[in-house]
């Protein structure tokens, strides 16, 4: 178990070295400056902007900077945001943990909902509250992930038992006591994390539902039922233990949202996190910044996957015994 | 006998699929007196299963148990009891043991948590007990060191052991009666022996009835006191093993008399019973065996034949009853000729 780990962490080490390298390399052939935006100035001459240029290290040759950037983050230092003006360190200490917060509670509620909502539809399999369920869950599947997003502040914006923007009240958090800046927190939540779960559960459901029907048939559920068992009991225990494994590979392949966000509901609710950071990081060719989201983004994937390894093995003892 | 424990009466359970109405089990009758073993043999696709899992009412849909079928058991009507009744029946009065011991155990759970499970759904004792009485049970089955195997998951376990937690899993609330569905066919030959004489020194220990499903007459031999042999949902010959052992009345089950692998018979080719089953969506009419046997004349085509009584407990489904003469004449088999033309 510990070598199976430390073996994935290590080939994980290596993958997110590679792909910090040739993000670092891909994003400085791309076309773009990030002096762009001050080429329309007029006052601005060629001159200053290659003093500029010269204070970040944009005119050595790619692969000096590029040792100076592996240097650096080697020592712990992501650089400094050009298009920001502040250490990348410190833009992402203030968004990096909202999001965080955002998506963990909608990856959480949207597992949860979707397991919900499938062993719902199996117990009543070919009825019509299987079909009615099955419906709702696909119109919240194609709903555009705005359009619900405004409906839903919309909604709220009369009704108003929730916060619908920002990720704190902006006047009276920092006057709270530490038990009453997370109530703060977790009302902000409430909007955007319910936004992202109706349109995330309808896809668990779907696969939870088809790995749950898939499993009906075996063996083991007929010896189930021939022990006298519920068939509740055979469904929410012998059944979905066995078909959690797809649901699993959706987790670890979702696992990535933690860090990057979703750009929709951060404009919407003004939610201060990852996702528009990113894109401004892009827009504007904030390299430091981007590299930075990119180290840590493929950081999350790799981890994503070591998870899902981690959560089969907990789930199936068949594959504990591999390496 | 006396008040039998199970009377099963004209069970009929049909499968209504897309391609037509299934009648794989078609009115069968069969007792089972308490301490008995009763064996059921027939071939593959005869409806020994069916019939095992229609006592538990384990049908699954597009299965149904069909009107005017009767399964009395302890005084109750398992056809018609409610959902509550009849959980409370399965895994405590009567259990069953399953063909394949290794997908009939549930791969992500412990083998001692799926014995203990029973006993947490029947008895009224704490988790504890439940994993100790499981424990104990895996110890009786003959289990080496049951306290570290009951931690054991299925695939870590051979076949033989793993047939052993089933068994161990269908003993624990001590049933009435356990029906077990070829429990051997999936294990080595020795593994076979083994395992028979465990359940028939547990039966004798217990006084449990046994229905025992097989293909293998060797099997109903070793371990029955009376046999009801099944061909195309029916039961065509029922008697006690003795009697059917001296002189099986039914032409099938002659055929598979005669297809046991005999000890004594110099190595040479197997005797089979020429052609297969019929599909239980378009049974022959008349007499089912008709085509495969080598006495049918015109009135099996024609007529359906009751079970005729042979003598005491002993019938037969088989027209021969009422002309014996006809014993004398054997030809060919419908099937052989139909081939043989071909
Ligand atoms: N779920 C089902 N749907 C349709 N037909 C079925 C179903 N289950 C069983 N049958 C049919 O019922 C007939 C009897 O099946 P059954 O399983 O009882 O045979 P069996 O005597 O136990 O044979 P085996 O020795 O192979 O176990 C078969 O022809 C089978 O095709
Ligand atoms: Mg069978």
């Amino acid at each position: 178990m510990a070598a199976f780990l430390g073996r994935r962490i290590a080939q994980g080490a290596v993958v997110v070295a590679l792909v910090a390298t040739i993000v670092f390399l891909l994003i400085r052939l791309a076309p773009g400056d990030p002096f762009a935006a001050s080429m329309a100035d007029p006052r601005i001459s060629e001159s200053v902007r290659n003093e500029w240029r010269r204070s970040y290290g944009l005119d050595l040759p790619i692969s000096q900077q590029y040792l100076r950037y592996v240097a650096s983050v080697a020592k712990g230092d992501l650089g400094f945001s050009f298009s920001l003006q502040r250490p990348v360190r410190s833009v992402l200490a203030d968004a990096l943990p909202n999001t965080l917060l955002l998506m963990a509670v909608a990856l959480i509620a949207s597992f949860a909902a979707g397991i919900a909502v499938a062993l719902a539809q199996v117990r009543r399999r070919g009825r019509l509250s299987d079909r009615v369920l099955g419906g709702v869950s696909l119109l919240f599947f194609s709903v555009p992930d705005f359009w619900l997003a405004l409906l839903i502040l919309t909604l709220f914006a009369y009704w108003g038992p929730f916060p619908i923007g920002g990720a704190v009240d902006p006047t009276s958090h920092d006057l709270l006591g530490p038990a009453g800046r997370i109530v703060d927190r977790l009302n902000h939540v409430v909007l955007p994390a319910l936004t992202l779960t109706l349109l995330y559960f309808p896809l668990i459901a779907r696969h939870q539902r088809a790995a749950l029907l898939d499993e009906l048939p075996s063996d083991y559920v007929t010896t189930a039922r021939s022990k006298g068992l519920t068939e509740k009991a055979i469904l929410s225990r012998h059944t979905l233990r066995n078909a959690l494994l797809p649901v699993i590979a959706l987790f670890g392949l979702a696992f990535p949202a933690l860090l990057t966000g979703a750009v929709f509901v951060e404009k919407v609710f003004s939610w201060p996190g990852m996702g528009l950071t990113i894109v401004n990081a892009i827009d504007s060719r904030d390299y430091p910044l981007l590299t930075a989201c990119v180290l840590l983004g493929s950081a999350f994937v790799v981890a994503g996957g070591i998870l899902t390894d981690l959560l089969y093995r907990r789930f199936d003892p068949r594959l504990r015994d591999e390496l | 006998m006396t008040q039998p424990l199970l009377s099963v009466e004209n069970l009929s359970t049909w499968f209504h699929t897309s391609s037509g109405v299934a009648r794989s089990v078609d009115g069968v009758s069969f007792a089972i007196g308490a301490g008995e073993t009763l064996g059921i043999v027939g071939e593959s696709g005869c409806g020994k299963s069916v019939t095992a899992l229609s006592i538990l009412r384990l049908i699954q849909p597009p299965g149904r148990i069909e009107a005017g079928s009767r399964i009395m058991f302890e005084g109750k009507d398992i056809v018609t009891l409610d959902d509550k009744g009849m959980r409370g029946i399965r895994g405590n009065r009567i259990s069953m043991i399953f063909q394949e011991p290794m997908s009939a155990l549930n791969p992500v759970f412990t083998v001692g948590d799926q014995v203990a499970e029973v006993a947490r759904v029947h008895g009224n004792g704490s988790r504890q007990d439940a994993w100790n009485r499981a424990v104990e049970m895996l110890s009786l089955t003959g289990i080496p060191s049951p306290e570290e195997r009951a931690k054991q998951y299925p695939h870590q376990l051979s076949g033989g052991m793993r047939q052993r937690v089933l068994i161990a899993m269908a003993l624990m609330m001590t049933p009435a009666l356990i029906i077990a569905d070829e429990p051997t066919t999936a294990l080595d030959v020795t593994i076979q022996a083994q395992i028979l004489e465990l359940l028939v020194e547990l039966q004798n220990r217990l006084g449990t009835s046994i229905l025992m499903i097989t293909h293998d007459l060797g099997v109903i031999a070793e371990t029955a006191s009376r046999v009801v042999v099944m061909y195309g949902g029916e039961v065509v010959e029922e008697a006690e093993v003795k009697t059917l052992f001296a002189g099986a009345h039914h032409p099938y089950t002659e055929g598979l008399m005669n297809a046991m692998p005999q000890i004594t018979a110099s190595r040479g080719r197997l005797n089979v019973i020429p052609g297969t089953v019929p599909s239980p969506t378009e049974w022959p009419s008349g007499c089912r065996f008709r085509d495969r046997c080598s006495y049918a004349w015109e009135r099996c085509e024609r007529e359906h034949p009751p079970l005729y009584q042979i003598s005491g407990s002993h019938t037969s489904r088989c027209h021969l009853a009422v002309e014996p003469e006809r014993r004398a004449h054997p030809h060919l088999p419908l099937v052989e000729q139909a081939n043989a033309t071909v």
